[in-house]
């Protein structure tokens, strides 16, 4: 299981097919990346701020959660903070099983909790100011679905 | 002596990251009601609890956690990961 919270560029793809590698006998891999969606063309940049040791723990909570409910050979969670461009990787999971529906099912528990649940704030800066982005209800209720 | 964070607009209102605070306080609840007659920017960032969620020593609890043996205390508004 691998868990890093960075603020590094990295590559998903890079990424990926190095998680793929030594895993022969899973069968299924599943990923999700998340990128800096633009706001009306007036995106300057996203601030992540996060919590330095909580993040960590946290993440790797949800990852052994996940790695608990399903049959799972691997996990892959990277999530960056600091300052980033429309376009940029925020974040991407990644999960090896034996079967597609627990890959499936364990990374989109993954993203669930990791929406509400692990501790980082985005801050959108356009031209017209800054302004925290506020949590969705949505995300929150896709939490009771597990 | 406790250590007491902030995160994002907490942050932001209260005008430092963290602070080290003398409190007698049992309860979380009971630290945000001292931290809010100290002066109008807590008063402002503490106006409504149900907008903000509090870790003790970086686990997630809610403002009735005990604070005997606590040595960290982090308030902060609902996260946005993903």
């Amino acid at each position: 299981m691998d868990v890093r919270v960075q603020s590094d560029a990295f590559d998903a793809g890079a990424e990926l097919n190095a998680f793929s590698v030594g895993h022969s006998a899973a069968g299924a891999i599943v990923s999700f990346s998340g990128i800096v969606r633009d706001r009306d063309g007036g995106l300057d940049r996203m601030e992540i701020e996060y919590y330095p040791g909580m993040t960590e723990k946290a993440l790797q909570a949800i990852a052994n959660e996940a790695a608990a409910r399903w049959s799972l050979a691997d996990v892959l969670v990277i999530h960056r903070h600091g300052a980033l461009r429309v376009g940029d990787q925020i974040m991407m999971v990644a999960t090896a099983a034996r079967h597609r529906g627990d890959a499936f099912a364990a990374a989109e528990f993954l993203m669930d909790y990791l929406k509400s649940r692990a501790p980082f704030w985005k801050k959108e800066v356009t031209s017209g100011g800054a302004e925290w982005v506020a949590a969705r209800t949505e995300d929150e209720d896709a939490l009771t679905r597990w | 002596m406790i250590d007491v964070m902030y995160f994002a607009w907490v942050r932001e209102r209260i005008g430092l990251p963290r602070e080290q605070v003398e409190t007698q306080a049992a309860t979380v609840a009971e630290l945000v009601a001292e931290l809010r007659t100290r002066e109008e920017r807590y008063e402002v960032a503490f106006a409504d609890l149900a907008s903000l969620r509090v870790a003790v020593d970086q686990e997630l609890t809610d403002f009735e956690a005990p604070l005997k043996g606590a040595r960290e205390v982090a308030f902060f508004p609902p996260m946005t990961g993903g």
